[in-house]
């Protein structure tokens, strides 16, 4: 050691090197690129399992929100027309001999369906139009024009035309316009969608309205529970905890559903109401298949989620913080909205965050119990998803619904700080 | 929560599958899958010793199309109603079919002749006709019995609560038949503009006394629980309510819409032989016969009808209990899947706005 240390001195710009003659630069660097490889090796499952499980359908469902080739892969030929000409143009015999070698093609690979839907999702009415044409299409002879208007005289519709021009388009933001109640006409332009369809906006709204209030009244209900739970001996806050955790742990659907028993028309709470003379017989409040439903059954699911972050927030405050703010002369309400309450800021923020996050893609809850006025966005995304299979519109949908909740989330960071934040 | 089981019992089937010559068949749950395990499953089993895994789900149109775009398909027959049927047969997503590879009728007339119309297409073999009705709880009308299905709209001379499904399809329909359109004439009605807004127009003088189910044994739990005193149903589980459990529910024929669930082998399945051998079985005469004796569906298949006998009780007459029976067709209407492939977008967003406008 000795010695070393008279070399560097001795030696002052000479490299310095490890016991065997390597540079120790190196050595070290090695040493530390094995440690890390280690490192990565050992959190390597879990990356894949993410990139598997989350990220790539994530990243493939949000593709297919702009994405969709039903109609540009099965019909080559009329997509490159549309390529090729003006938009506006009008159809001309290359046009129809174009369309009607893709529609043979097309009904004898059996995707004629896959267009025909595609077609559909823009211009109602005209799937069978395609599917009907596509099984005479292998008669067609020329001139195409006239025979494929003799087959059907609704292909000569401008409209349509317009429409297919539009799905030709492997990638567009149509999904995106649908999303948010926005459609194309036939020059392009985007305009609202009528009146009578316009569905998805007031949707995202009430789906934010209701998850806002819902998470104002976990942290209304769940607030003196978690002050109570961390305050009370140990003993006695355990016994209780079980009961906040009980309703956690049972079945989602067996809380759903024994809300309906309490809260339905014949059910617990009205019959209680009837019995001791409250309300008449013939006026039972209508306490579920509707918004008040959703809300009720959903803030007691989602209450633990605010209750456990509190819990585990306020735990570890001294009780002497308020004590002494008291023995300082402030009065119990200054005590605790200066002292104790921005000690639990990051408790009400994590808590919050939860619950809001979960409330805006809730989707089993509503169903149930929401009826008609209590449905939330969620409820659509998976009506596309499985009913209408418009996967398209329910991917676009469900990235219209990931973005505002990225943006909340990134209000909050700048408002309140996501360092500010404690889960347990 | 029901998906994630859903998937699971698929994905558990899939292993079992593999082990063994079995097909994996799915279907809708309940009460119908059992009577296809009785009827169809286990006499399969019996004759060919292949055996038959029975998954479900809530439409297992759903799943299939799931599985055959990720071309990992793990089922091999799969009930599906009609429009989804010619859906994903045009989209190329199934199997086709041979109809010569159908058993004939007794007598020897052809598949092609015995089935009802309709219930053969490219890609499918229909094995049974169900209806959605109304049926009301006979206990809530102790006076005059609702008969008709303007009676289901009229709430003044009928008071209480009514309940249908949430979809545009069927509730469209049976809005114009209460509005007073005949069966014959309600698609052509329906295929304009005025009929449309005629229907909802229909739907909104009732709107305030309306209940929306989702699964169809939510109707039938409505009417238990005294919380509706008119819904819309599916027969089968009426008439299982009503015998079984000894319910006073009612099913009114009148303004019936009908429709079949057919077999389909999903592109792909990988062990078509004997899905296909599986689906010529079970559409035989006599084992959609025997099918009726668990559930009060019709069979597809005209030379099954004067087969069916009594309900699995031993005393119940199944033939008035069937959508198929004269006296249940004199206003009946079969569902148009024609007119909803092309539609179906177009209305059931109308359908979504209105139902979420309060």
């Amino acid at each position: 050691m000795a010695d070393a240390t008279a070399q560097i001195a001795a030696t002052g710009t000479e490299r310095l090197t490890t016991a065997d003659g390597r540079p120790l630069k190196t050595a070290l660097a090695r040493a530390q690129a094995r440690a890390r490889r280690r490192a990565f090796l050992l959190v390597l499952p879990l990356l894949l399992f993410i990139v598997v499980t989350f990220i790539v359908p994530i990243g493939q469902m949000l593709h297919r929100s702009i994405h969709n080739d039903g109609f540009a892969a099965n019909m080559p030929q009329l997509t490159q027309w549309f390529a090729e000409t003006e938009p506006g143009t009008e159809p001309d015999e290359t046009a129809y001999a174009a369309l009607a070698a893709d529609l043979k093609a097309a009904a004898e690979a059996k995707t004629i369906g896959v267009v025909g839907t595609r077609v559909n999702y823009e211009m109602a009415g005209t799937r069978s139009l395609f599917t009907s044409t596509g099984r005479k299409a292998r008669k067609f002879e020329p001139p195409y024009r006239a025979a494929i208007l003799e087959a059907d005289e609704k292909w000569a519709n401008p409209d349509l035309w317009g429409t297919m021009r539009q799905v030709s388009r492997a990638y567009s933001p149509n999904f995106f316009l649908a999303a948010v109640d926005l459609a194309r006409d036939n020059e392009g332009n985007i305009v609202r969608a009528p009146a009578e369809r316009r569905v998805y906006v007031m949707l995202f709204e009430r789906t934010f309205v209701i998850a806002g209030l819902i998470t104002f009244l976990c942290l209304l209900l769940g607030y003196p529970v978690a002050h109570l739970l961390a305050t009370l001996p140990l003993r006695t806050s355990n016994l209780l905890m079980i009961l906040v955790l009980l309703p956690f742990w049972t079945s989602l659907l067996v809380r759903t559903t024994s809300w309906i028993v309490l809260l339905q028309g014949q059910g617990v709470v009205n019959n209680t109401l009837v019995a001791t003379g409250l309300i008449s017989d013939s006026s039972r409040i209508q306490m579920i298949y509707n918004q008040a439903g959703t809300i009720i059954a959903m803030t007691h699911i989602l209450l633990p989620f605010m209750i456990l972050p509190l819990y585990s927030v306020m735990r570890p405050i001294p009780p002497s913080y308020v004590r002494a703010a008291r023995s300082l002369g402030a009065s119990s309400w200054t005590a605790f909205r200066r002292v104790y309450l921005p000690q639990t800021l990051p408790g009400i923020g994590a808590g919050a965050l939860l619950v809001f996050i979960l409330g805006v893609g809730y989707y089993i809850t509503p169903a149930l119990v929401g009826g008609a006025s209590g449905q939330l966005i969620s409820n659509l995304i998976a009506f596309h998803m499985q009913d209408s299979l418009n996967w398209s519109l329910a991917a676009a949908l469900a990235a219209v619904l990931l973005g505002a909740v990225l943006i909340l989330y990134w209000l909050y960071d700048r408002l309140v700080g996501i360092d500010n934040l404690k889960l347990g | 929560m029901k998906k994630a089981l859903v998937l699971s019992t698929a994905l558990s089937a899939v292993a079992f599958a593999a082990s063994a010559e079995q097909i994996t068949v799915m279907s809708w749950g309940g009460a119908y899958t059992t009577s296809q395990v009785e009827a169809f499953h286990k006499p399969f089993t019996a004759e060919t010793g292949i055996g038959v895994v029975s998954v479900d789900a809530d439409n297992p149109a759903t799943p299939l199309k799931a599985m055959v775009e990720a071309k990992n398909v793990s089922v091999d027959v799969v009930d599906v109603n009609t429009s989804d049927a010619v859906r994903l047969c045009d989209e190329g997503q199934l199997e086709e079919i041979d109809p010569a590879i159908l058993p004939a009728a007794p007598d020897g007339t052809p598949a092609t002749e015995d089935f009802l119309p309709g219930a053969l297409s490219d890609c499918a073999v229909g094995n049974i006709v169900y209806s959605m009705i109304v049926a009301y709880d006979d206990s809530k009308f102790p006076n005059e019995k609702p008969k008709t299905i303007a009676d289901f709209f009229d709430t003044e001379t009928f008071p209480g609560k009514r309940a249908m499904w949430k979809s545009a399809k069927t509730t469209l329909e049976m809005a114009l038949m209460g509005d007073g359109v005949p069966a014959a004439e309600v698609y052509d009605v329906m295929g304009t503009p005025e009929g449309v807004d005629r229907a909802f127009a229909k739907l909104d003088a009732i709107k305030g006394d309306l209940i929306w189910w989702e699964a169809g044994a939510q109707p039938v739990q409505l009417l238990a629980d005294g919380e509706v005193a008119m819904t819309t149903a599916y027969n089968g589980r009426i008439f299982a309510a009503a015998v079984s459990e000894n319910k006073p529910f009612v099913p009114i024929w009148d303004g019936q819409v009908y429709e079949y669930d057919l077999f389909v082998i999903p592109k792909g399945a990988p062990n078509l032989e004997a899905a296909k051998k599986f689906v010529a079985f079970a559409t035989g005469t006599q084992p959609l016969a025997d099918q009726a004796k668990w559930i009060s569906y019709g069979p597809a298949r005209k030379s099954s009808a004067p087969l069916v006998g009594l309900y699995q009780d031993g005393k119940t007459e199944m033939g008035p209990h069937m959508p198929t029976a004269e006296a249940n067709l004199t206003n009946a209407l079969p569902s148009s899947y024609e007119f909803w492939v092309d539609h179906d977008t177009e209305l059931e967003e109308r359908f979504n706005a209105w139902l979420a406008s309060n």
